[in-house]
């Protein structure tokens, strides 16, 4: 009986590894099939492969349409990450380290934007800009994609402050600092990898929007992901393959790279503190 | 001097809250609320509206079936993909916690990577799998099992799927954070009461673990009924989904007060759902879920 019971718990935890390993397949093979297709030499999107060829990221290379959108979207990307972060860290702090009417109810209202549909977000902007009688402008679609982002910014922020002790900044407080250079001295530097977390994270949101910003951007701005939406109705080229190829670079490669400086900062820190627990 | 600022002055939190919150007000609250005034506005032709207050919109959304028909199909579609994300994300989340294999933290940044890629790529990217020169296609031509491509693309299911796979790893990471936070000594104590494992689960570990399991429901639920790219990418015209319905009627028929109603009807659709969840829930599991 027992070995039986065994037998089953076996069978279930091997059933579960299967099907984990089913669903990181799922998540990657389309992944891996773009990334493999956009070497083809063929000249149709798609399979077999009949050769290996550059040449579609020749084309990507001189393609005007895509490098302007390319560059609009960088741009977009690095002032939403850093308005931001910073905008974001300073009401976590406010957040976690005083208390004042009001707290609970924006603590929720902040998260919002993450949980209500980009759709509505999209149109509910587009119609106060109506009213009012406003142009839709560069300044609207970085605002918005500030908005879109200050949720995961102030949770992770939140996160990270909840765990620093507010001794410290009341010891530079009571030494003679004052409220800005003891924030600046003590508690930024303890808050770093939320910053840079929270920094990398709202540069993706930003480059990779796409509903929203199909209402907000201003007439004629095209932004990658738009780009890449319009150049998906007219037809599957080779193409998009490589396009997609070099965004997955791009935003795949930044927060690695970033991920590991910041792992190796933290490791030299660390060095001599006891290890943690394996489990 | 009785205005001398203390410690923790509110008025210091208020303005370091300032930034935000304004954006907050102009960006999000601003424009519901005055969306939900539009509901109320005339439609003239295409984007013309007077602001004579009419409940026409209203009566034609309660009234043309269309519309109903619509609301029902994206709830289905949300609720089938929620569904589907929770039966295939529980395993994962469970191996991820369970196991000893020694480099879990590469499981899990496998499951940050795609948030890192962009949504569009990788909803085209099935394109690739499921297309008539995709990899599923070309291969069983090759292998002589089927004669003509097999139409995969272009139906609700090819939707389903794309947005099981743009939801799978926010299922995960709610699923495994909530495992997380289980006193793994519990489990010890039921199998030296004489639990199996089975029964340990069953008793201790599943329901320790449905708070996550309910957020990440909520967030697939919510997050598929509001989606826009995956039908318009995956979908043929009969699969538009109510983010298709909101985006034609305000950016092509230009019909801003119907387009308004129909972002208001979706917004509270979709906060009643919310509304229960935290009703029973609260939002902490939801917030520890996006932090993950």
């Amino acid at each position: 009986m027992k070995a039986r019971r065994k037998e089953e718990g076996k069978w279930a935890w091997r059933l579960t590894g299967f099907v984990t390993l089913c669903v990181y397949v799922f998540m990657f093979a389309p992944i891996v099939a773009t990334v493999i297709l956009s070497f083809n030499a063929s000249m149709f999107g798609g399979f077999p492969m009949t050769g290996f060829s550059l040449q579609w990221y020749a084309k990507l290379m001189g393609n005007e349409a895509v490098l302007a959108a390319f560059r609009t979207s960088l741009w977009i990307a690095l002032v939403t990450a850093a308005v931001t972060t910073a905008i974001g860290v300073v009401t976590a702090f406010a957040l976690v380290r005083f208390e004042f009417p009001g707290k609970q109810a924006l603590s929720t209202l902040v998260i919002l934007p993450a949980l209500v549909p980009e759709t509505i977000l999209g149109v509910g902007l587009l119609v106060l800009i109506k009213a009012i009688d406003q142009p839709r402008t560069m300044l609207l679609l970085v605002l918005g994609h500030i908005l879109l982002a200050v949720p995961y910014v102030v949770l992770i922020a939140q996160a990270r402050m909840v765990g620093i002790r507010r001794v410290y900044e009341e010891a530079a407080l009571s030494l003679g600092a004052s409220r800005f250079s003891s924030f600046r001295e003590i508690t930024l530097p303890l808050l770093i990898p939320a910053v840079v977390g929270g920094a990398l994270l709202a540069f993706t949101i930003s480059f990779d929007n796409t509903s929203a910003s199909l209402f907000w951007r201003p007439a004629g701005v095209e932004t990658m992901p738009t780009q890449i939406l319009s150049m998906l109705k007219i037809s599957i080229s080779p193409e998009i393959n490589a396009l997609g190829t070099v965004m997955i670079l791009v935003t795949v490669a930044i927060p690695l790279i970033g991920g590991l400086i910041l792992q190796s900062l933290t490791k030299l820190k660390r060095r001599g503190e006891p290890k943690e627990e394996a489990r | 001097m009785n205005n001398r600022w203390t410690l923790y002055d509110p008025r210091l939190a208020w303005m370091l809250v300032a930034p935000v919150l304004l954006l907050l007000i102009f960006f999000l609250v601003l424009p519901i609320a005055v969306m939900a005034a539009y509901t109320f506005f005339t439609f003239v032709t295409a984007g013309v509206e007077t602001s004579a207050l009419t409940t026409a919109n209203w009566q034609e959304f309660f009234t043309d079936s269309y519309y109903s028909g619509f609301l029902l199909k994206t709830l289905r579609v949300g609720a089938i993909t929620a569904l589907l994300c929770g039966v295939l994300g529980y395993f994962p989340a469970y191996f991820i916690w369970a196991t000893s294999f020694r480099h879990k933290w590469l499981l899990l940044l496998l499951l940050i990577v795609p948030f890192w890629i962009s949504f569009t790529i990788r909803t085209f990217s099935w394109i690739n799998i499921l297309g008539e020169q995709g990899v599923i296609n070309v291969a069983l031509l090759k292998m002589g099992i089927i004669n003509a491509p097999l139409p995969m693309l272009y139906n609700e299911g090819a939707v389903i799927l794309g947005l099981l796979h743009f939801l799978l790893p926010y299922m995960i990471l709610n699923v495994y954070v909530s495992l997380e936070g289980i006193d793994r000594t519990l489990i010890s104590a039921a199998r030296s009461m004489g639990c199996t494992s089975a029964q340990a689960f069953r008793e201790v570990t599943l329901p320790l673990s449905l708070p996550g399991l309910a957020a990440g429901l909520l967030l697939c639920f919510v997050l598929a009924a509001g989606s826009y790219v995956t039908p318009q990418l995956l979908g043929s015209g009969r699969d538009a989904l109510f983010g298709n319905l909101i985006y034609d009627t305000i950016m092509s028929e230009l019909n801003w007060p119907m387009g308004a109603t129909l972002s208001i009807v979706l917004f509270l659709v979709l906060g009643f759902f919310a509304a229960i969840y935290t009703r029973y829930m609260g939002m902490s599991q939801i917030v520890k879920g996006l932090a993950g």
